[in-house]
């Protein structure tokens, strides 16, 4: 008996004061941790649209963590304990099949985009392996007042009837258009990422070439998703590239400025677009968004001159002069 | 079961013996369905990733439903009743007394399963406690679990109690060492009003770990150390060294836990200690895996037959997954494989290569002894072969996949491309998890044959000798 005790008993006494210490004092503690500036709660549609997200899973492939490494800068800034404030459950993730979120609300503004994405990923990224939620939508002949259908392209979209969004995938939407990292004061992203992306352009005067390869990739991971890796955009969502006056124009500086500053009810060719840009100023830097409209021009067709990181840089410098 | 004088005596009653051959027979049954329901809808999971409209457009079949209830069933039916199944033989068998309290372990069986179908049904609502890994369930069912892992340890700790040996045999030490520690990891995780944000991120971190290495580890180390001697006849290598294992495993695990979220928001100290934790983890890795194979050492006669195969994958799986775990605990390897596909290969590793494989050898080589009946020795090398061939192919596929995943991110590559990169790992997967899904068929049929096959009375007629120390 008394053998038993002491293996049983000493083991599980030994155990409970290691759980004590790496488990329930670090949560105790931790869980005290404030709020970092501008982290705010949830509005009580966002919670229920945060609800949505835990309950079919969704951070089983999508992290919110973006880790202080350089090739997680594409996601936003790095996450801080003061982010999680008002974060139960936590959602960090432990697998990427998906992009990180933490800052999604930021970098795909567009409610639209996230309508169709989520009604069909595919119809706006033909590789996704996504699932759809389509079982958060109702297929219905025709759309109550007040409510916009998804305007889901033809190949994907239902045989009859349009698509309109359930109050789940109304609040999940917001849900994630609040996913937005609020600026820390005083942080400045590690510089080493920005020089060995823009070397060009450390070289002043020298004209630096158009890296065609850079270009593409640029492109591929800030603007297909919604113009789509052949330049055409959505019809009616997602303005064409392929075309477009302002690519073709000999002045690339509307085309810059639209870059560093997003658009909203996009006019081209006499349609209205609904879709949502986001600003890539603080994003992308001279090199890089040169690379992207030097892409633009160059492809599908578009036969248009090139622009310079000093051409955008130009334009940067009189937008800050306007602030 | 009131009756000391009775249990005092060494010989046993064919009551007994019937019903500690019902339990271990039925708990193995039990179990084995859930492996095939289980990794059923692994096999689904992994198609989906290579056909994402497969089996797709309704809530109860998103992949986001399902893969809690894959991991889950795994855990905590499958691996957890097939562990206790075996742990009550052993602990019966190693102290030469009766189970306890057949009854118990009923209520126990009842209280597994309950939890188990309300678990699946509930997630596959969309019904959970947050998608924490390995502690989806909703704090009722996770309750009902913890009710069973009490019983189960009141009825281990009875059996040994009335042991007719004088020691108590060292399996005992870490089976009924794990499900006492995993009460605590119930209560711990399941109580809800200490965990906010970050404090909730430092429990994940604790809890996940501390399931599997508290669990299911020190529950398939204990049967080891009963089945290896018993199918090899001799004494364990070295008993000192078990014990040694035994304590420094304890000590060493719970600490490892934040390794899951190295780069996080939790204090850099927190991750550096779980870093520093897990090298020390391969001080018991390294000496349980060596006790083991020391055993074996020098049996071939015994080694090439079908339950010692299974142990010795079993034991290869826990010696290789483990170590591979101290290396990716580091961050220079987090930086390539943290968040890729590389992990799911290491925790099938563990998991299946490690726990599944004992699970397999305790049954074949342990339940023929009380039942006296055999599986068929082609079948099980059947069941063999595809289930080892299927795991090197899944776990090979991710391990490769997952480091192109992390270079493609290093590299800078648009993220899509990282996606488009993986499809061939992903299919490879899902035809290694095929193969491994296959194999379980076949030893539920095997299980059924060990129930109401033919009896062969000449095969396990020998008594081994050496077990008890």
């Amino acid at each position: 008996m008394k053998a038993l005790l002491l293996i049983a008993g000493g083991s599980t006494l030994v155990y409970a004061m290691l759980a004590v210490l790496m488990g329930v004092i670090p949560g105790i503690e931790l869980s005290k941790t404030p709020p970092g500036p501008g982290v705010e709660p949830l509005t009580p549609l966002e919670a229920e649209g945060r609800e949505v997200y835990v309950a079919n899973g969704c951070s089983y492939c999508h992290t919110q963590q973006v880790r202080p490494l350089p090739e997680d800068a594409v996601f936003g800034r790095p996450t801080a304990a003061g982010d999680l404030a008002y974060q139960t459950p936590e959602l960090l993730g432990s697998e990427r099949n998906g992009p990180d979120l933490s800052d999604i609300g930021a970098r795909q503004p567009s409610a639209v985009w996230q309508y169709m994405h989520l009604y069909d990923p595919r119809s706006v990224v033909p590789q996704s392996i996504m699932p759809d939620f389509s079982f958060l939508f109702r297929v219905v002949a025709q759309a109550p007042a007040g409510v916009t259908p998804v305007p889901v392209p033809k190949p994907y979209a239902p045989a009859h009837g349009v698509v309109i969004p359930t109050h789940k995938a109304v609040a999940l939407v917001a849900y994630l258009l609040s996913l937005k990292q609020p600026p820390i004061p005083g942080y400045q992203p590690p510089s080493a990422a920005a020089p060995s992306a823009a070397p060009p352009s450390a070289a002043p005067g020298a004209a630096p070439a158009f890296d065609a390869a850079e270009g593409a990739k640029l492109f591929s991971a800030n603007c297909a998703v919604c113009h789509q890796a052949s330049g055409e955009g959505i019809a009616g969502v997602f303005p064409p590239l392929k075309g477009n006056a302002v690519v073709l124009a000999a002045d690339p500086t509307q085309q810059i400025h639209v870059i560093l500053e997003g658009l909203q009810g996009a006019n081209v060719g006499d349609t209205v677009y609904p879709g949502q840009m986001p600003a890539f100023k603080s994003v992308l830097s001279d090199a890089q968004i040169a690379n992207i409209i030097d892409h633009e021009r160059t492809s599908w067709g578009n036969h248009s001159p090139l622009a310079t990181p000093a051409d955008v840089a130009a334009e940067r410098a009189k937008l800050k002069h306007q602030e | 079961m009131q009756d000391i004088a009775a249990a005092a005596q060494p010989s046993l009653s064919p009551e007994d013996t019937r019903a500690l051959r019902t339990v271990f027979n039925v708990y193995t049954i039990c179990a084995a369905l859930w492996l095939v329901f289980a990794t059923f809808i692994g096999v689904i999971l992994a198609f989906k990733f290579v056909y994402p409209e497969f089996w797709a457009h309704a809530g109860w079949l998103t992949f986001g439903r399902l893969r809690p209830i894959h991991t889950n069933d795994t855990f905590y039916a499958w691996a957890s009743i097939g562990l206790v199944g075996i742990a009550y033989y052993v602990a019966a068998r190693s102290s030469r007394t009766r189970l306890y309290s057949p009854m118990l372990a009923w209520i126990g069986l009842g209280l597994f399963n309950i939890a188990a179908i309300a678990g699946t049904v509930a997630l596959d609502l969309g019904i959970n406690d947050g998608t924490l890994e390995y502690r989806e369930w909703i704090w009722p069912i996770r309750l009902v679990f913890l009710a069973a892992l009490l019983v189960t340890a009141w009825n281990l700790i009875a059996t040994v109690a009335r042991r007719n040996t004088q020691g108590i045999y060292l399996s005992n030490w870490y089976t009924i060492g794990g499900v006492l520690w995993t009460c605590i990891i119930s209560i711990v995780a399941i109580v809800p009003w200490y965990q906010y944000g970050l404090g909730q991120v430092a429990v994940s971190g604790f809890f996940m770990h501390n399931a599997v290495g508290l669990w299911f580890t020190p529950m398939a180390l204990g049967i080891l150390y009963y089945a290896i001697p018993k199918l090899f006849s001799r004494p364990i290598y070295s008993y000192a060294l078990g014990v040694f294992a035994f304590w420094t495993n304890l000590i060493f695990y719970p600490i490892i836990g934040s390794h899951h979220f190295l780069f996080s928001p939790l204090p850099w100290w927190l991750q550096t200690i779980a870093i520093v934790f897990s090298v020390a983890m391969l001080v018991p890795v390294w000496a349980g895996s060596a006790n083991y194979l020391l055993t074996m050492r020098g049996r071939p006669e015994r080694l090439y037959r079908s339950p010692a195969m299974f142990i010795l994958v079993g034991v290869l799986g826990y010696l290789i997954g483990s170590s591979q775990g101290t290396a990716e605990a580091f961050r220079s390897m987090q930086q390539i494989w943290h968040l890729t596909n590389f992990t799911v290969g290491h925790s099938h590793l563990t998991m299946y290569g490690f726990i599944t494989f004992v699970i397999w050898g305790g049954v074949y080589g342990l339940l023929p002894r009380i039942t006296g009946k055999q599986a068929n020795n082609l079948l099980m090398g059947i069941h063999f072969w595809w289930a080892t061939v299927g795991m090197i192919i899944y776990v090979l596929a991710l391990s490769i996949g997952g480091t192109v995943q992390g270079l493609d991110w290093i590299h800078g590559l648009p993220f899509i491309d990282s996606v488009v990169n993986m499809a061939p790992y992903w299919l490879w997967r899902a035809i290694g998890g095929s193969m491994m899904f296959a194999s379980h068929l076949l030893f539920l049929w095997n299980v059924w044959f060990m129930t109401y096959g033919k009896r062969q009375p000449k095969a396990f007629a020998v008594a081994s000798t050496g077990v008890t120390a």
